[in-house]
């Protein structure tokens, strides 16, 4: 055999796999949304039906809100642990990293424990705070999975940032909000969107953490699971899929084209 | 700067107080007799006995299909990985992108795809392999990207031309000279692979059956059904499993990416 036949060889199991159950699955699932009463016209159904225009935006909403929280939060925190060495500083990045292996549902749960009847504010505040199905519990989290996502991406960035051009501007006499705005900011500009679009996405199509906490709440990943198992609107729960595969697979598009890699996985 | 600083540090413990103190209270919970009175009530172990009675299997479960899933992730994505590594060009890219799809689409839309097309096939739909295959799809770029990173970063072509003039085939270089070279992708692949899978929800809500409830689909229903003390020591006992893989996974994928510097 030779070398190029054994490389070809190589790739087979992979294009069997991949044709058996993600090509052929995926065009399956595209061409179910149009075999409703509505046919292909079902995705114009979407925009003229009051319920999913206001899942569709309200579900953007929530993940432009995270996305901007933990924006904020993860570049402060990020740029504090670049600059900084302490004592304990391992532990507080091994905090900040850890949910990245939480299931949706557990981070859900971590919500609960913190905003639940049984949580932590309604026991230090008793009979007032529950918080926890509410939006603001949806959005606290989201919040929770896309802090550790964003930091690590904002802090590879920041680890490449010459640390000479921040003192040049500062030795030009730059305040410090000058040298954030100035300096700081645009040479972490192509990270901050890659870690921006990574969390949009992930908060767009997080469905364990909905399910957990959004049972009163219409988040598309929700509305999708109740069209399909409560009301058997397959071609409704296939098109809304399609939709939201689109935009989360855009997002992370081009997140890829302002940044190497990406770290993305289900909330 | 003083304040600047001072605000700064803030802001990260807050964020480090939000994402630790729920799993802390969760840990708490579990082992606490009432957790409405505190722990006060006295601690105990009882909670973690009542979960093992009624998810052991499902704990089992999951090591199963974590462990097959690393299995045919190793037979399909390292060869891959190979392939891809020894042509790299714009088809490689458009491979590695369409296999990479599991991440940017939902698990969610993913599970009603194969559901739509494999759902009436009623042995395959019911048996564990069904949600086999969900899992294989979610984990395998992770698999093959972090072997094909490290492959990418050695001089591969100098190795085998060495082992080839030496007379071995195409399958034996495989075999001595790369996979051996590979070694530190396929272990940060490896364990990437099995600390999602047995994590993973939302694929395997849509996918599993009542008879086949992985680790997260049974703590779903425990946080749905059960008092807070059995949550969280179900909860407790997930943490205890996925944090040493979580952090020999950073430490292996650590390890494999100075060699890709």
């Amino acid at each position: 055999m030779s070398s190029r036949q054994f490389v070809a060889l190589c790739l087979v199991p992979l294009a069997i796999f991949a044709l058996t159950f993600l090509a052929l699955p995926l065009v399956r699932l595209v061409l179910a949304s149009g075999e409703g009463e509505a046919g292909w016209g079902i995705y114009w159904q979407i925009l003229h039906t009051p319920r999913y225009l206001t899942t569709l935006v309200q579900t953007v909403l929530v993940s432009v809100s995270v996305t901007t929280a933990a924006l904020a939060v993860s570049t402060t925190a990020g740029l504090f642990l670049t600059r900084n060495r302490f004592r304990g500083r391992a532990v507080l990045l091994s905090i900040l990293t850890l949910p990245l292996a939480f299931p949706g549902v557990v981070v859900g749960f971590m919500i609960i424990l913190l905003g639940g009847r049984q949580g932590l504010f309604n026991t230090i505040f008793p009979g007032h705070v529950v918080f926890a199905y509410s939006i603001f519990g949806l959005f606290l989290g989201y919040l929770y999975f896309s802090i550790p996502r964003v930091l690590l991406t904002v802090m590879a960035a920041a680890e490449k940032i010459d640390p000479a051009l921040e003192e040049a501007a500062r030795t030009l006499g730059a305040p410090p909000h000058r040298v954030l705005r100035d300096v700081l900011i645009p040479a972490l500009a192509p990270a901050l969107v890659a870690a921006g679009a990574i969390a949009f996405a992930t908060a767009m199509g997080a469905f364990g953490t909905a399910f957990t906490l959004a049972t009163n709440i219409d988040v598309l990943p929700m509305v999708i699971y109740t069209e399909f198992t409560l009301s058997a609107n397959i071609a409704m729960a296939a098109a809304l899929s399609v939709l939201l595969g689109i935009v989360t697979w855009g997002m992370l598009f081009l997140a890829r084209s302002f940044s190497g890699s990406t770290i993305a996985a289900g909330g | 700067m003083r304040i600047g600083k001072a605000l700064q540090l803030a802001v990260t413990l807050l964020a480090a107080a939000f994402l630790l103190v729920p799993t802390i209270q969760s840990v708490l919970a579990g082992v606490t007799v009432n957790y409405f009175q505190g722990i006060r009530s006295g601690l105990t172990l009882d909670w973690i006995a009542v979960v093992w009675g009624l998810y052991a299997s499902s704990i089992f479960l999951s090591l199963g299909i974590a462990l097959a899933c690393l299995c045919v992730t190793l037979v399909i994505g390292v060869p891959a990985a190979y392939a891809l590594a020894r042509n790299p060009g714009r088809l490689s890219r458009a491979v590695e992108e369409f296999i990479s799809l599991p991440l940017a689409i939902p698990g969610l839309a993913l599970a009603l795809a194969l559901l739509q097309l494999y759902g009436s096939y009623k042995g395959f739909r019911m048996s564990w392999t069904f949600i086999l295959v969900g899992h294989v799809l979610y984990t395998l770029p992770f698999m093959v990207r972090s072997v094909q990173s490290v492959l990418a970063a050695i001089d591969l072509k100098t190795l085998e031309e060495g082992a080839a003039t030496l007379g071995a085939g195409p399958a034996r270089r495989f075999v001595d000279v790369v996979v051996p070279n590979a070694l530190p992708g396929i272990l940060a692949g490896a364990l990437t692979v099995v600390t999602l899978s047995i994590g993973e929800f939302n694929l395997t809500w849509m996918l599993h059956t009542p008879f086949l409830k992985t680790l997260p689909v049974g703590l779903a229903d425990s946080y749905a059904s059960m008092r807070l003390e059995i949550a969280s020591a179900y909860t407790l006992i997930f943490f205890v499993m996925i944090v040493p893989l979580l952090l020999a996974m950073q430490w292996a994928s650590a390890r494999a990416q100075q060699i890709t510097k």
